[in-house]
């Protein structure tokens, strides 16, 4: 849907992983960015109806870009700059709730602001 | 955890290491923020500066520092998107403290922010707020908006900001204001022109702009500029196809938007693309003002809450002030003189400048304000949106995108009792999804005043609660759990049906 620039961008190219390609990326574009430049469309199916999308505002707002990055689910693409070696998924429908030995589901997935069992929170740390 | 460099001022000893002080903290680094954290930090406020974005620049100079280092990617961009480059030096030089991927997601009225960043959440009192939260893009519920390749021109003209990527096929641009000329322009010169241009504004909004024109003509360089675009984009062969309706995004047999239909002089007009971007104009991105209880009122020329404000841009909520678009949609420049007069304000207010004397600093900001001011009644009344491009019809179309509400469920909320957004929230779950209403909120209000005849602001809008934004309950937990427990009643607040 989108191609880059030849210099314009917006860093040196990193390997990352896009819907299971690998792929070139420059650094520090966000990870919505590299998935529209990649034609991973749609970059999520709604939990709802399992209607696809794809980015709509790119600015942290419209959390329409929800996607899988390096595991883990609900991350907005938009806000997340790519680096080497991420794995960049499309997020099907509702998130899935970890699996943590002793707690809950609820416990573990839980969120406020939220109210819908849908996609939800942004993982306490991206990084690991 | 980092001390800001003013924390003795309102340092609170004995509180856990989560916590900080500053006297001004601003949130949102574009214009506005950008301006008053500068202005702050002259005035020998000890300031911190966060913004949910990786870097300095708000969307209007979103990536400036970044695109600044690659000459032929800036010169593209214009000379408007060039002027925000001297702000961010400024910033960086001013010794304020910048926090970038830093969230806020509550405010109370003692002046505490909670922050999210790097999966932590943090405390920070102050003395002086600031909320520089800028603009977000009208929703455009049309028919098949919510279809993959249909995004807004403000998300196109990000991509190509911050990652130098320009559509790859045929882009048609969709809508009102003088975004999508800029857009359509900057895609000209980047190489990747668009489609078609198509223009929904009504044909007699020109009547009712016409008046406004004198008033505009005494600052002709944004006249002037506008005109510069239009003629870039005639010389680029690009045709405006203006007096469009009833538009709606038709679907592909894979599930992305395939072509663009609309009404133009009673007949119907397909135009097949890959990329869709729509743009309605910018409204006020209000919701950590609204969740923070400050006052606001409906504007019927800009067609938008807007926060009150003061002289100084201070809200109806002591010591916290607005500026920029989030106070109403002036444009940058404006923005600019208006985080400058805020930061004078809260300086002030915190007894380091006499009234005296930030009526006299004030001066030179409220002139350039008042020029930069005079062309926005003639363009707003110019790009005025259409009823029909805010408040759709059909009743199969979405309102909620998070949660797939549409018109016939808005419809039947208002025909069983709901007289407002959060009685349709109950009944419908509109408003109820990750984006926290910022998608469907002003559709909401207006397509409730629509069917129940009465204005916005007897209608209201969907009253916000923090978190602002989905945090992981352990993320909130982790907060108890390091403030050894002094913090739990105040935590124990935040949780759904607690208080």
């Amino acid at each position: 849907m989108f191609r880059r620039l030849p210099d314009a961008a917006a860093g040196p190219l990193v390997p990352v992983t896009i819907d299971g390609q690998g792929v070139m990326v420059p650094e520090g574009e966000s990870a919505a960015a590299a998935a529209l430049a990649a034609g991973m469309v749609p970059t999520r199916t709604t939990p709802v109806s399992g209607a696809p999308r794809a980015p709509w505002c790119m600015m942290g707002v419209c959390f329409e870009c929800l996607m899988e990055i390096d595991g883990e689910p609900n991350m907005q693409g938009c806000m997340v700059p790519v680096r080497a070696g991420m794995v960049i998924r499309r997020q099907e429908g509702a998130r899935r709730l970890p699996a943590m030995p002793g707690t809950s589901h609820e416990a573990a997935g839980a969120s406020l602001g939220a109210a819908s069992g849908a996609p939800a929170a942004a993982p306490a740390n991206p990084q690991g | 955890m980092v001390s800001g460099p003013g924390e003795g001022h309102y340092a609170k000893p004995g509180l856990a290491t989560e916590e900080e002080s500053f006297d001004f903290v601003v949130v949102g680094s574009g214009p506005a923020g950008m301006a008053a954290a500068s202005e702050a930090m002259r005035r020998g406020l000890s300031t911190l500066l966060l913004d949910e974005q990786p870097a300095a620049g708000g969307q209007i100079y979103r990536g400036i520092e970044a695109a600044a280092d690659k000459p032929a990617h800036f010169a593209r961009l214009g000379a408007d998107y060039q002027h925000g480059r001297a702000l961010a030096t400024r910033l960086r030089d001013s010794g304020a403290v910048l926090r970038y991927g830093a969230f806020v997601w509550e405010i109370t009225k003692d002046r505490r922010l909670t922050v999210s960043r790097e999966g932590r959440s943090t405390l920070v009192h102050a003395g002086q707020i600031l909320l520089a939260t800028g603009a977000l893009e009208r929703p455009v519920p049309i028919p098949g908006w919510t279809l993959p390749g249909v995004m807004t021109a403000g998300a196109a003209q990000i991509l190509l900001k911050t990652a130098g990527q320009v559509p790859a096929g045929r882009a048609v641009l969709a809508g009102s204001g003088p975004l999508l000329y800029l857009l359509a322009a900057q895609l000209i010169e980047a190489g990747a022109p668009p489609v078609i241009l198509v223009e929904t504004q009504p044909a007699d909004n020109w009547m009712r702009a016409l008046p406004h024109l004198p008033r505009a003509l005494r600052n002709p360089a944004l006249l002037k500029k506008g005109l510069g675009l239009l003629k870039t984009i005639r010389g680029a062969g690009v045709s405006r196809f203006a007096g469009a309706t009833d538009l709606e995004a038709l679907a592909g047999e894979d599930g992305r938007v395939r072509a663009l239909s609309f009404m133009r002089r009673g007949r119907r007009v397909e135009v097949e693309c890959d990329l869709l971007l729509l743009h309605e104009g910018v409204i006020p991105n209000m919701n950590l003002a609204l969740a923070l209880g400050c006052a606001s009122r409906w504007s019927d020329t800009r067609l938008a809450f807007e926060p009150e404000t003061d002289e100084w841009f201070q809200s109806s909520v002591e010591g916290v002030a607005i500026a920029g678009d989030g106070a109403g949609i002036e444009g940058a420049q404006a923005a600019e003189q208006q985080g400058r007069i805020a930061a004078l304000g809260a300086a002030m207010r915190l007894g380091r400048i006499t009234r005296a004397e930030a009526e006299a600093e004030a001066v030179p900001p409220r002139e350039a304000l008042a020029g930069w001011r005079g062309a926005r009644p003639f363009l707003e009344a110019l790009y005025r949106p259409a009823d029909g491009q805010r408040i759709p019809s059909r009743a199969d179309v979405i309102v909620c995108r998070c949660e797939e509400v549409t018109v016939a469920d808005i419809r039947d909320a208002v025909a069983t009792g709901a007289l407002g957004p959060n009685q349709a929230k109950a009944f419908t779950r509109c408003g109820m999804g990750p984006c926290q209403g910022r998608m469907c909120g002003p559709t909401v209000t207006a397509l409730i005043g629509q069917i129940r005849g009465v204005p916005p602001e007897e209608v209201g809008y969907y009253r916000l609660r923090p978190p602002l934004k989905p945090i992981p309950l352990a993320e909130i937990a982790a907060m108890a759990v390091a403030s050894g427990g002094e913090r739990q009643d105040a935590i124990r607040d935040r949780l759904p049906g607690g208080g």
